[in-house]
């Protein structure tokens, strides 16, 4: 425990955070992720001192016959005994090589095992890949609680969580560096990812396969909650859409399922039901939009509606026509589903 | 051979008429039509290495363009699908049109030479793989030229590559690509097997091999084994995305991940195809610059063959995370570990040589001490990266990126322009200039480390790969510039090395036959070395015939001067068994190469071109392979 400590704190001055949260290997928030940071603290260690080793040897051998004879005069003259003392030197650094080596796959070995052994009744979110974005179920054992997000994950602290994984397209693949190693979405196959998150804070996550033009955004958020705050988000999200508070926010609603958006998004309580981009009906209540891409602000929101492709070149949301006027309604109706 | 007049044999005539005699021979006609139709290894040889270099260099710019995009954060420099065809195209272009073929090349010039032979066997096999490589790499670049170049990653993994979400002939291009590349290199490794057993100069047991030749002979044979299964894969995807099969769409009953056994089961044996013979060509020069045989003959034989058959077993760490069985992940990380130890014991034996001998620091020598400082380095954190658990956070990083690098250039790169150093004054006749030679070993060294170590960091603060700008508040910005300005030094020390080889063909001092004083075959003939390669066939007594044989290498004898003529010799002990023709200059593998291309490239755009076009392609074999009555076919 004493070494692992002092590997960590050797390479946490590595793990700068951003703002927008945590997403290092070298910052670890949650068990498995601290094991995987042990790990590569372990093996960092251990590969260095072979390398230094080697780079001494190499360069002694390189300083103690300087300028000791004239090259060219008997290249082949070799002394038996010599020769045979050097194998077995040699021999020894190769025996020396498959100690460590096989010590080295033990220890993975046993961090493979550690990090499978979650305790507690996971929670089971579904996370399905999409170019370029993500979509978040909520599961629950009663089906009329599940809830569809997108972008961001919530998770109460201290309970494992159980992702899994799919692809409705292409292989993406979900990386969230401060909680656990990645796991590949993968069309045709289910996987799984297990972790928990120890502390209450944002880990930023992101697509770590490349899967065509967006693929530097296609990031997401994993929000931890103490448990109690959890349980009052996720009844928060099981609510339809908030209702207009204003004239504005009216006729943003009035656009929103008359004009293109209805027929790829899901506004819950709306005549919009789409379901080919994210589910909108909570949408002020992420971080951020466009996956990873701008913080949800009023501001920004009507900056994707009004130009995607400028924002995110390339992804599948079409530029929709509006007036100013609509836009504006759009935007501000948007900025208000919490 | 009764009842041929004009039997002329070397026996019979001094030795300016044999030369004279042999020249005449196998001389290369001038002119245009005499440049295609040449066999000569050391022509062709020359051409691929050329050639090669010209796509490193142009691969090399495109690096820099990343560099320059990902400087600073959100950068405008290329915009998100340019920036995705640059990547695919660095990668595709160093591995398929570089590494693999500068390899093969070094070894069609050197690998006759070193054996002490006239030709490579199958002469016009071999310049059919030139022209069919060089057509696969204008495929490549013209289509990138052309806005067509393919943004699927070099690895080109389904289904982003697949008929759905890859429409217009990207991808395409990227698969038949690799298809010319795969026809390339099969054909050298065919040449190369035969070359080096049936070919060896007598006396040339199989102890006695320069390490470049055995190093040569097992990567040729894991050209053999592992190049069939990317021409599975990559001819599977061209059926999906043309003619609408289903290998790889789920949907239908076919598997994504088939794909990638596929690909790696070729890509991970991609890597020892680059760097064994990287590692030949240490074991070659090391003897010249620290005045001593290089130590473990035996166990560096040993421990390359050992290298060639585990790099079949480890393929699936490059798919830690796609969620296989935890058992074969197991065993995945065990046999990638494994293979740290042959890999330790070449490490061992280099310096085993070195604690002896007396170094002589010339450029070559200097490379050779920066591909220890490096290669030691991507070997450790190789071994990072077998670690399942370990990799499930670095797999798809900058740290694999930083990793790969390290192996890659500091463990074929540094050794193959120690090689260009060491080899050129015999390939040119001229030396390349020393004083130059240590800047540029000096600036690419350090210019290397510095561009790549910080990468390992990136990877390990969260930094993916292949994206083409990450956001301001991510820590990563101050890492990147300093990355960036780095790879400028690492160009300077590149462009240096392109400058003195330039430089040098014309204003080089002259070479002599044996200019580092070494002990094999190759360095027993003029440089460059006459179209005959040698005038008499050397016999070989030992393992370093030069050092053993001071004042005059024993010959073999009693080869025809008229006609072109090599010797066979047995597979285990070389001992001559018969004289046997080589092949004239012919146009035909020019004009089969270029049919085939036309096919290939027709075949991109339409099924109906595999058809019609394979009535070129019959026509040119049929002349290529006709009986002519020529001396060498009736041998």
């Amino acid at each position: 425990m004493r070494l692992r400590h002092l590997i960590v704190s050797v390479l946490l001055p590595l793990a700068a955070g951003g703002c927008a949260g945590s997403q290092s290997a070298l910052d670890p928030q949650g068990p498995n992720a601290a094991s995987l940071a042990w790990l590569i603290g372990a093996f960092t260690i251990v590969c260095g001192i072979v390398w230094l080793l080697v780079m001494i040897v190499v360069g002694v051998a390189l300083l103690r016959r300087r300028g000791a004879a004239e090259p060219a005069d008997t290249p082949l003259a070799e002394d038996p005994g010599r020769e045979r003392r050097k194998g077995a030197v040699v021999l020894a650094a190769v025996l020396a090589t498959v100690v460590i080596v096989t010590g080295l796959t033990v220890i993975s070995y046993l961090a493979t095992h550690s990090l499978t052994a979650a305790s507690g009744e996971p929670l089971v979110v579904r996370l399905r890949g999409y170019q370029w974005w993500w979509e978040v179920t909520y599961t629950s054992p009663s089906p009329d609680r599940f809830v569809t997000s997108a972008n961001e994950i919530r998770v109460p602290v201290g309970r494992p969580v159980r992702l899994e994984l799919s692809a409705a397209d292409v292989i993406h693949s979900f990386w969230v560096p401060s909680l656990a190693g990645k796991q590949d979405l993968i069309p045709g196959r289910d996987n799984q990812l297990t972790f928990t998150a120890e502390r209450p804070g944002i880990y930023r996550a992101q697509c770590a396969e490349f899967c065509g033009v967006q693929h530097a955004r296609m990031a997401l958020v994993v929000v931890a909650l103490p448990p109690d705050e959890f349980a009052a988000w996720l009844d928060g999200q099981l609510r339809d859409a908030a209702t207009p508070a204003n004239e504005e926010e009216a006729a943003g609603r009035e656009v929103a399922s008359g004009k293109a958006c209805a027929a790829c998004h899901t506004i819950r309580g709306t005549p919009a039901a789409g379901t080919l981009g994210p589910d909108l009906t909570h949408v002020a209540s992420r971080q951020t939009i466009a996956a990873g891409t701008l913080p949800t602000t009023r501001g920004s929101l009507a900056a994707w509606i009004a130009d995607p492709q400028g924002v995110k070149p390339g992804n599948k949301m079409p530029m929709v026509p509006l007036s100013a006027d609509e836009l504006r309604a759009v935007s501000a109706y948007m900025a208000s589903l919490k | 051979m009764t009842g041929i007049p004009h039997d002329l044999r070397d026996t019979e005539v001094d030795r300016d008429t044999v030369e004279r005699r042999l020249a005449e021979t196998w001389r290369t006609r001038r002119g245009f039509w005499g440049a295609i139709a040449t066999v000569d290894h050391k022509i062709i040889g020359r051409r691929y290495i050329v050639t090669a270099f010209v796509f490193l260099l142009l691969g090399g710019v495109l690096g820099l363009l990343m560099r320059w995009q990902l400087a600073t954060p959100e950068g405008r420099a290329l915009g998100p699908d340019l920036y995705n065809q640059v990547f695919t195209m660095h990668g595709a272009n160093m591995m398929f049109l570089f590494a693999v073929p500068v390899m093969e090349a070094m070894a069609v010039y050197l690998v006759p030479l070193m054996v002490g032979t006239r030709n490579i066997a199958f002469p016009r096999l071999n310049a059919f793989s030139y022209w069919i490589y060089l057509a696969g790499g204008l495929l490549l670049w013209v289509a990138f030229a052309l806005d067509m170049g393919p943004d699927i990653g070099w690895f080109g993994y389904v289904p982003l590559s697949g008929p759905q979400y890859a429409p217009g002939k990207r991808a395409d291009i990227w698969a038949q690509m690799i298809t010319f590349t795969e026809i390339a290199a099969l054909a050298v490794a065919v040449e190369i097997v035969v070359t080096v057993f049936k070919q060896r100069a007598p006396g040339m047991t199989l102890d006695r091999i320069p390490l470049f030749v055995w190093a040569m002979l097992v990567t040729s044979f894991i050209v053999m084994l592992a190049m069939p299964a990317i021409m599975v894969g990559s001819t599977s995807l061209i059926l999906d995305r043309l003619v609408g099969t289903h290998f790889f769409n789920p949907a239908e009953g076919g598997d994504v991940l088939l794909w990638q056994h596929l690909f790696w089961f070729f890509g991970h044996p991609e890597v020892y195809i680059i760097f064994l013979p990287a590692t030949g060509m240490i074991s070659s020069m090391l003897p010249a610059f620290v005045r001593r045989p290089v130590f473990g003959y035996l166990a560096l034989v040993l421990s390359m063959v050992t290298i060639g058959i585990l790099s079949f077993g480890l393929w699936v760490h490059h798919m830690f995370t796609t969620g296989l069985p935890r058992l074969g992940e197991s065993f995945f990380t065990a046999s990638s570990m494994a293979i740290a130890v042959p890999a330790g014991v070449q490490i061992f034996c280099w310096i085993a040589t070195l604690w002896d001998g007396r170094p002589v620091f010339r450029t070559p020598f200097l490379f050779i001490l920066a591909f220890f400082f490096t290669f030691v380095l991507g070997g450790m954190t190789g071994v990072m990266v077998a670690s399942v658990p370990l990799d499930t956070q670095v797999h798809d990083t900058y740290f694999v990126v930083a990793h790969f690098h390290y192996v890659l250039i500091g463990g074929a790169v540094f050794p193959l322009l120690g090689a260009v150093y060491y080899w050129y004054p015999k390939i040119v006749g001229r030396m390349m200039s020393e004083r130059l030679g240590r800047w540029v070993a000096g600036l690419i060294f350090v210019g290397f480390n510095l561009a790549f170590f910080p990468m390992h960091i990136l990877g390990l603060q969260g930094m993916p790969r292949r994206v083409y700008t990450y956001q301001a508040d991510l820590p990563w910005g101050p890492l990147n510039m300093f990355v960036s300005l780095s790879s400028l030094m690492l160009a300077a020390g590149f462009l240096l090395f392109f400058i003195d080889a330039v430089r040098s063909a014309r204003s080089g001092p002259p070479a002599g036959d044996n200019p580092w004083d070494s002990p094999s075959l190759e360095w027993a003939t003029t440089s460059p070395p006459p179209p005959y390669n040698f005038a008499r066939i050397p016999v070989v007594t030992g393992p370093s015939p030069l050092w053993e044989n001071r004042d005059e290498l024993p010959v073999a004898s009693g080869l025809r001067l008229d006609r072109r003529e090599i010797v066979i010799t047995s597979v285990a002990d070389a001992v001559p068994e018969a004289r046997e023709s080589s092949p004239r200059d012919s146009l035909w593998p020019f004009w089969a190469a270029l049919t085939t291309s036309v096919l290939l490239i027709g075949s991109i755009f339409s099924p109906w071109a595999v058809v019609w076009g394979s009535i070129p392609v019959a026509i040119a074999l049929i002349g290529w392979f006709w009986p002519k009555g020529t001396p060498e076919d009736e041998a």
